[in-house]
């Protein structure tokens, strides 16, 4: 049989030095080196640390990395869009989201007990992912929180994010709970 | 009312540019109800001779829907009480809860597989009541004299059921005590040939219960009973410090058979003060106030419980109002 692409030396050589490569990386990456990467290289920066204008435009404060939204920050109500394609409005923070479903908040992914996630175990941020539920249990997660693409994450990788998460400075940030779309309040839902 | 899913998935999916994953499969369930095991005859409703039924005396609320439960054991088999508040239940082991409104809607069935993992399915009647068929993994919506009716998708089962101890919900040494609670909302009155706590000891069906009379909530009044009972049964799977999947917000709902002591606990959890968990622009002192709040709304961002029921339950809330005013908790005062 004819081989399309003959194994040579150096093809040989080259596959030898990347077993070796990703076999030294899977032995030297702890739980916490790995969920510091997975955490840096998809997203989670841009939009649970509050943006700031810098010199070269915006970008995330890392003195208050993953804090989510700003709990000093008190957003005025939502500019009401005009019909058509736009949907949405986002805060300078990144961190205040406005839509069809109200106003969602990032949450606050620092180990803070009271106001973050140092109570949760990492089941809970497992199920949280897998559900798409807060806490596993609880309300439905909003948008932009792209948990569908989170939840192709193996377990491992989501507990890696987790004991990341949890090695990371506790910043106390009471994050506001999310505002039902401007027509619906609480008080018209409990007349309901 | 404001229906979060539709709009949130399209645009979630926009966003996040990539599918859901699938829920779990449905491994091997049968394709029917009448391949289940639990009728012998399914066009008379006759049960299976080695299917029993039994009652909770603390009922789930299902947006009154009226609900029957049955479970079966395989023969020769008990099952394993050591442990009061985490019973063993053997492979094999099938339970189904039936849901009707006008008609019988839906019913779902848990069983114990050969792995020893539980699966969770339901089965959709046809209209014409012959049969019922397997419901998709993702669930689905069918139509009753009362509106829409949800089935749950697989992924919904798991929410409540894998929060608890054991997934098997209302088959428990308080919710099968002979000791019933008058005051229990929603209470049923057994089938006569439903079993119970006494009789499945009697039969030598379950094993190991140290227990020497029959369970009670240790409660200094009827209301209070009542109410924690209710909370337990609709809550405690989810609000509960025992298992690592259950949510760290402070509030304890789930009873203790093997510790009375643990109402305490309990009690105390729900006068602390109130914290993020409270709905906009709604004051409160107590978690115990926070709670009946989110009772009271349907508002999806807020309501309790938060999924299985698009209607409030009235006569629960008004029993956890009457428990506020009757003994006005206050987190210096505590309850009495």
């Amino acid at each position: 049989m004819t081989r399309l692409f003959p194994p040579t030396r150096m093809s040989r050589t080259l596959l030898a030095l990347g077993l070796l490569t990703s076999a030294h990386a899977a032995l030297a990456e702890t739980p916490v080196e790995r969920g510091r990467y997975i955490v840096q290289s998809t997203g989670c920066h841009d939009c649970h640390t509050p943006w700031i204008m810098g010199p070269d435009g915006p970008g995330p404060d890392m003195s208050r990395a993953l804090s989510g939204h700003p709990q000093d920050l008190t957003m005025p109500p939502v500019p009401s869009l005009p019909e058509g394609p736009w949907l949405s409005v986002v805060s300078a923070t990144n961190t205040a989201w406005a839509g069809p479903w109200g106003v969602s908040f990032t949450a606050n992914l620092t180990p803070d007990p009271e106001t973050g996630m140092g109570k949760w175990t990492a089941k809970n941020f497992r199920d949280t992912i897998r559900s798409g539920r807060h806490l596993g249990r609880g309300r439905e997660l909003l948008p932009p929180m792209p948990y569908p693409v989170y939840n192709n994450m193996t377990d491992a990788d989501l507990d890696a994010i987790h004991a990341y998460l949890q090695s990371i400075p506790p910043i106390r940030n009471r994050v506001p709970e999310p505002l039902p779309p401007a027509a619906k309040t609480a008080a018209t839902d409990a007349a309901n | 009312m404001f229906a979060l899913r539709p709009p949130t998935l399209p645009l979630m999916l926009m966003l996040a540019c990539a599918p859901a994953v699938a829920a779990p499969g449905l491994h091997d369930a049968p394709g029917l109800l009448s391949e289940t095991g639990l009728y012998a005859d399914i066009a008379r409703r006759e049960v299976a001779a080695d299917v029993i039924p039994f009652s909770p005396q603390y009922p789930l609320w299902s947006d009154g829907a009226s609900k029957r439960r049955w479970i079966r054991l395989p023969a020769g088999t008990a099952i394993d009480a050591s442990n009061p508040d985490a019973w063993v239940f053997p492979i094999g082991t099938r339970l189904w809860k039936q849901f009707a409104v006008g008609r019988a809607i839906e019913t779902r069935m848990i069983d114990r597989i050969e792995d020893g993992s539980w699966r969770f399915v339901s089965y959709v009647w046809r209209e014409d009541g012959t049969d019922a068929e397997l419901a998709p993994v993702r669930g689905m919506r069918v139509a009753t004299q009362d509106g829409d009716y949800r089935i749950p998708s697989q992924a919904d089962c798991r929410v409540c059921h894998e929060g608890a101890a054991v997934p098997v919900l209302g088959f428990s040494a308080l919710q099968l005590s002979a000791d019933r609670d008058p005051l229990a909302p929603h209470a049923e009155t057994p089938d006569p040939v439903a079993t119970d706590l006494d009789a499945l000891m009697r039969s030598g069906r379950l094993t190991g219960l140290p227990a020497d009379k029959a369970p009670r909530i240790d409660a200094p009044t009827p209301v209070t009973r009542a109410a924690l009972g209710y909370l337990h049964a609709n809550c405690g799977h989810c609000h509960d410090n025992a298992q690592d999947a259950g949510v760290p917000t402070g509030l304890l709902l789930a009873q203790r058979v093997a510790d009375p002591a643990h109402n305490d606990a309990v009690l105390a959890s729900l006068v602390a003060p109130a914290d993020r968990y409270r709905p906009q622009n709604l004051a409160a002192d107590t978690r115990l106030q926070v709670l009946a709040q989110r009772m009271a709304t349907r508002d999806p961002r807020a309501q309790m419980p938060p999924l299985g029921t698009a209607h409030v339950d009235t006569e629960g809330l008004a029993l956890i109002q009457r428990w506020l005013d009757e003994s006005s908790p206050t987190a210096q005062g505590g309850m009495p």
